[in-house]
């Protein structure tokens, strides 16, 4: 098993009102077989060992599934790996002696919680804005009673591959949410149970994405090219469409 | 009279506060812009049918001003609208991000894309000089009104002039690149099988157009037109 060294520059900050900075740590023995939250359990192992703060960073299922893990290395959202999540991104991508810079997502919709974790919230009160459908409960419908097509059901599900991690507006220069809620607006709204809400969906996600402090799209594609579920740039024209197309039907 | 009135501005405010929104009436102000450029252009190339050709089309549009003046309005507007869109984006976009990174990648972004903000300030500045330069004249150092072959012959013999306005083309070729293309997201077109088109449909359209304009100075300083 082959095991080198990595010099890391991680961010650290104690709170969200605290200053950050820097901090070099070496990390003598990483094995090319570790992930690279591993790596990260390694460091702290030793940080705490010698009575030191470990750093903060957040995770949950380690396979790329849940969206909780992610940060910047060297200015990559999820490292330089495409289509995958930090936890599964593998120490065999790195050489010895490479020095990374490890930075939080970097918005003012995502505050800096510590160190590494930012506070993601903004995307629940997206969510809670419009991205549902609203069922009212009752006898369980028959299968198949609602057609779907084929194509509309495979970019439904492509589209709700996105698991919400933020990797977009932390890569996007505007600081968008975008490639999330286009995702989420295609997802819903390519479905026959999202079609009496699509209007409504629209107009109420993207005023609430603008009322959090999310940028503009100015359509250079680095949320799509940084998403670990590739979901693509064209879930964002139809967000722009559904919205444009609300606010032109809108009767009130 | 008065309610609908506080409604209609009530959902035009709540549009345009919106960055959607913002994006497209940029697109729709650029589009407007773009179909300008291209009367714009076909006018300049009768310099290649003479003297005579492009003073009587000059002639026939000061003679008309129920036709230019419209145009002009419709144009000044789109351009207010266009520039009022992007710094107001641009400042929204500097407040969300308080802290930049210290590392930052680049996953494939173009340099005209990123870079929008900047070729569009360089051409502002370039089209309030072309308007000194050849509507008024005022910074044209021989300038006849109504004589425009005399006008664009004189001022395109000096090499600084015509490097000038081919280095404003080559910003002009990157901004239309870009925006010919976005401007299909922010109207929300969206359907792969045209998409991967028009990028290279808005990459012959950028170099044809901004070809065309360079073409004229080029072609004066080369000795071409007579």
């Amino acid at each position: 098993m082959k095991s080198f060294k990595l010099i890391l520059n991680v961010w650290r900050q104690k709170s969200g009102n605290a200053d950050g900075k820097f901090v070099r740590y070496e990390v003598p023995d990483v094995s090319e077989h570790m992930s690279f939250l591993e790596m990260l359990d390694v460091l702290n192992e030793a940080l705490i060992g010698r009575g030191e703060q470990p750093v903060a960073f957040d995770h949950d299922c380690r396979e790329g599934i849940c969206g909780m893990c992610g940060f910047m290395i060297n200015g990559d959202a999820h490292g330089p790996l495409p289509g995958t999540t930090v936890c599964q991104l593998h120490m065999r991508h790195f050489h010895d002696g490479q020095e990374l810079w490890l930075e939080p997502w970097r918005a003012r919709a995502f505050p800096v919680v510590r160190d590494l974790m930012v506070n993601r919230s903004a995307f629940d009160r997206v969510i809670a804005a419009g991205g549902f459908v609203s069922v009212n409960t009752g006898g369980v419908p028959d299968g198949n009673t609602l057609p779907i097509g084929k194509l509309d059901a495979d970019r439904a599900m492509d589209a709700a591959a996105c698991i919400g991690c933020g990797a977009c507006v932390a890569m996007c220069p505007n600081s968008a949410a975008a490639l999330f809620t286009g995702a989420k607006i295609s997802h819903l709204g390519l479905l026959p149970q999202g079609q009496p809400e699509r209007n409504t969906r629209a107009e109420r996600m993207v005023t609430q994405m603008h009322a959090e402090g999310f940028g503009h799209c100015t359509s250079t594609g680095e949320c799509e090219a940084v998403c670990p579920k590739h979901i693509k740039l064209e879930v964002i024209a139809r967000m722009n469409a559904d919205f444009l197309r609300a606010k032109l039907r809108s009767r009130d | 009279m008065k309610s609908t009135m506080s409604v209609t501005s009530r959902r035009l405010a709540s549009f345009y506060q919106t960055a959607v929104g913002k994006k497209a009436v940029m697109a729709v102000t650029g589009l407007i812009l773009f179909l300008w450029l291209v009367l714009h252009v076909l006018g300049n190339l009768q310099i290649f049918l003479g003297r005579d050709q492009i003073n009587r089309y000059s002639a026939f549009l000061h003679a008309t001003p129920e036709a230019l003046w419209p145009v002009r309005i419709i144009l000044i507007v789109a351009i207010v609208l266009h520039i009022n869109s992007a710094v107001l984006l641009y400042l929204q976009k500097v407040k969300n991000r308080p802290i930049g990174y210290t590392k930052k990648g680049n996953r494939g972004a173009t340099v005209m894309s990123r870079t929008m903000m900047w070729s569009g300030f360089a051409l502002l500045v370039f089209i309030i000089l072309h308007l000194l330069h050849m509507t008024t004249g005022t910074i044209h150092k021989d300038f006849i009104a109504g004589d425009v072959f005399h006008n664009l012959t004189f001022a395109f013999h000096q090499p600084t002039v015509v490097a000038l306005y081919v280095l404003a083309m080559a910003l002009l070729a990157m901004h239309l690149y870009h925006g010919l293309y976005s401007f299909t997201q922010s109207l929300g077109v969206s359907n792969p099988r045209h998409t991967s088109r028009i990028k290279p449909l808005a990459a012959a359209f950028a170099i044809v157009m901004a070809s065309l304009f360079a073409l004229v100075p080029i072609a004066v300083l080369a000795g071409f037109v007579h």
